[in-house]
């Protein structure tokens, strides 16, 4: 067996080489080709759709079909404004985690308190909490403050995707960041308020922009939340893309996959956006790239 | 960890007792949001503990009847099984595929540095979409898996004997790049003495796997081994867009249960009951969580070791 080391940016020409360079081909062809298909029977009629695998005539009709009014015809469900709203409900729940998210963040990267940790803990906890147990007291809460089948509504739930991942991943930036910075500020009279906004802030944007991000696509991929709490008026994409499927009568596979794509697209432009810090988000600032 | 020490970061006009303070002023709005979260999710508690359901007017306190009569339920068991099964399954699969995978991209080879821009993809479609879009290729007749794997118009991948394992299929398609990503990161990280020392004296690749890149890697695989463990055990979307906890009860987990209870029948209650008792289990794993990454984030911050 051939020998090498296994430090980065290695290189070997060898049997095993090219038995690993296999297996790693293998691995992305099992990863890829659900999105590649998904794109091949989006590009089908209504007719090729059941008829032939590969050799067909593309046709782009099926995605308008779904942003259009017949795609609402066959769902009940009209696309575009659930598009509408998953935006403005995962803009509008990034944005309240990330005001009020950094200011904890920043406590608790800078400063060992009373309370700190439990604060810490209690946010991870949301994350790992069964949906469910809240969805419930929610589902009855919500319909006495009319707040279900609302935006607002999404909004406020969504915070339990993500806060935890704001707090988490901000405060290991925050504390990445040397404390002298701010205090060679301090020393030059600048207010803490001031050297918090001119020196730390600054400094975390890449953290910010990483916790945004991160945020917004795990709000837009989640499920269960909009499945119970809303009904038409506040659909999202991910629900709306499993109408396609649910309706009875003849199947629309070809529309199911150009609904499918149309919600996978947004978070995986932004993913490619943010590669280089997504290892340190993913894993709540526990894994640093 | 108190990062500033107090006399030289603050002018002197401010005094002692309101440096004391400020974390918590800041913490404030975050904490007003934890109490949003925290009263429905109290209220859930106190449910399990009620008989309320939409037709119940007279709501009255049942104590601890709920849970007895859940934990009498075999129901209950039955998914606990399908729920442990599934989350081992998946997180068991996940984990040696992703450290098969970060290895095969640490040999950074063009072919692999090329695919490893986008190997997060998977990991950031929406599990449920994903659902959907492998329910198409599952398809017994139409579908593109019976058609390429030659499986012909017989073998069906959403059957009894199937279900639980094609759940866990597309589970892993989703996220094993998660734990791929994770271990990666991890490796790039470690330290090249120890290994070009040990090639140096002529050891095996396995045994410098072994002994070299699996413990110094074990804090990482651990990190992600933990996330998986516990997204599994309350997995829902992949499995309700897949088969809805069909055929039978076959892939009923516990809140695939929880779901049927409480918002198809509205019986809030017995829904709570299921939900508080997986949410113990959750937190207990969770604590466990909580300090190995506040240790590995330490050592990612570099103020440990």
């Amino acid at each position: 067996m051939a020998r090498r080391v296994l430090g980065p940016g290695q290189k070997r020409v060898s049997a095993g080489g090219v038995a690993a360079d296999t297996v790693t081909v293998l691995w992305f062809v099992f990863a890829l080709f659900p999105i590649v298909w998904m794109f091949l029977l989006s590009l089908k009629n209504n007719v090729q759709q059941t008829s032939t695998y590969f050799g067909f005539t593309p046709t782009w009709t099926n995605y308008l079909t779904v942003l259009g009014s017949k795609g609402e015809q066959l769902t009940s469900v009209d696309f575009k404004s659930a598009v509408l709203t998953s935006v403005l409900a995962c803009a509008g729940a990034t944005a309240v985690s990330l005001v009020v998210g950094i200011p904890a963040a920043y406590a608790a990267g800078r400063w060992k308190y009373k309370g700190s940790e439990s604060l810490m803990f209690q946010m991870l906890s949301f994350r790992f909490a069964p949906e469910l147990m809240v969805i419930v007291p929610l589902f009855v809460i919500y319909h006495y403050l009319h707040l279900f089948d609302t935006t607002v509504g999404l909004i406020w739930v969504l915070q339990l995707v993500t806060m935890p991942l704001v707090v988490w991943i901000l405060r290991s930036y925050f504390q990445d960041l040397s404390p002298e910075l701010e205090q060679a500020a301090l020393l030059d009279g600048y207010t803490r308020v001031r050297a918090f906004f001119t020196v730390a802030l600054p400094l975390v944007r890449p953290g910010i922009a990483a916790a945004a991000l991160l945020a917004f696509i795990f709000a837009w991929n989640n499920y269960i939340f909009p499945l119970i709490l809303t009904d038409s008026n506040a659909t999202t994409v991910t629900v709306a893309v499993t109408k396609f499927l649910g309706g009875g009568g003849q199947a629309y596979y070809n529309l199911t996959a150009a609904a499918a794509l149309l919600g996978v697209l947004p978070p995986l432009v932004l993913a490619l956006c943010i590669q280089r810090y997504l290892v340190r988000g993913l894993s709540f600032g526990a894994v640093k790239s | 960890m108190s990062a500033l020490s107090d006399e030289t970061a603050a002018p002197p006009s401010v005094p002692a007792w309101r440096r004391g303070i400020r974390p918590y002023l800041l913490s404030i709005p975050a904490l007003a949001v934890v109490v949003g979260i925290l009263y429905p999710f109290l209220s859930g508690a106190w449910y399990s503990l009620l008989d309320y359901s939409a037709g119940n007017t007279h709501v009255k306190s049942v104590w601890f009847a709920n849970f007895a009569d859940v934990l009498g339920d075999p129901g209950l068991w039955r998914s606990v099984g399908v729920t442990i099964e599934y989350a081992l399954l998946a997180t068991v699969v996940e984990t040696v595929l992703g450290v098969g995978v970060a290895l095969l991209l640490n040999r950074s080879t063009l072919i692999g540095r090329v695919l490893e821009k986008v190997l997060i993809l998977p990991l950031m479609v929406a599990p449920v979409i994903a659902a959907t879009m492998w329910k198409l290729m599952f398809d017994t007749n139409f579908g593109i898996l019976n058609h390429v794997l030659g499986l012909g118009h017989t073998y069906n991948w959403l059957s009894k004997d199937h279900a639980l394992f094609s759940a866990v299929l597309v589970d892993v398609w989703v996220y094993t790049p998660f734990v791929a990503v994770l271990v990666l990161a991890g490796i790039r990280s470690l330290p090249r003495e120890p290994f070009e020392a040990s090639d140096v004296d002529g050891a095996s690749w396995w045994y410098m796997f072994r002994r070299l890149m699996l413990p110094m890697m074990y804090p990482y695989i651990l990190v992600a081994v933990i996330f998986r463990l516990m997204d599994c055990l309350k997995i829902f979307d992949i499995i309700y867009a897949l088969t809805a906890g069909g055929p039978g009860t076959v892939t009923t987990t516990l809140q695939i249960n929880a779901f049927e209870d409480s918002i198809i029948h509205f019986d809030y209650s017995r829904g709570s009951t299921y939900m508080f008792l997986l949410w113990v289990l959750v937190f207990v794993a969770a604590r466990f969580l909580v300090g190995v990454l506040t240790k590995a984030q330490k050592r990612a911050a570099g103020t440990e070791g």
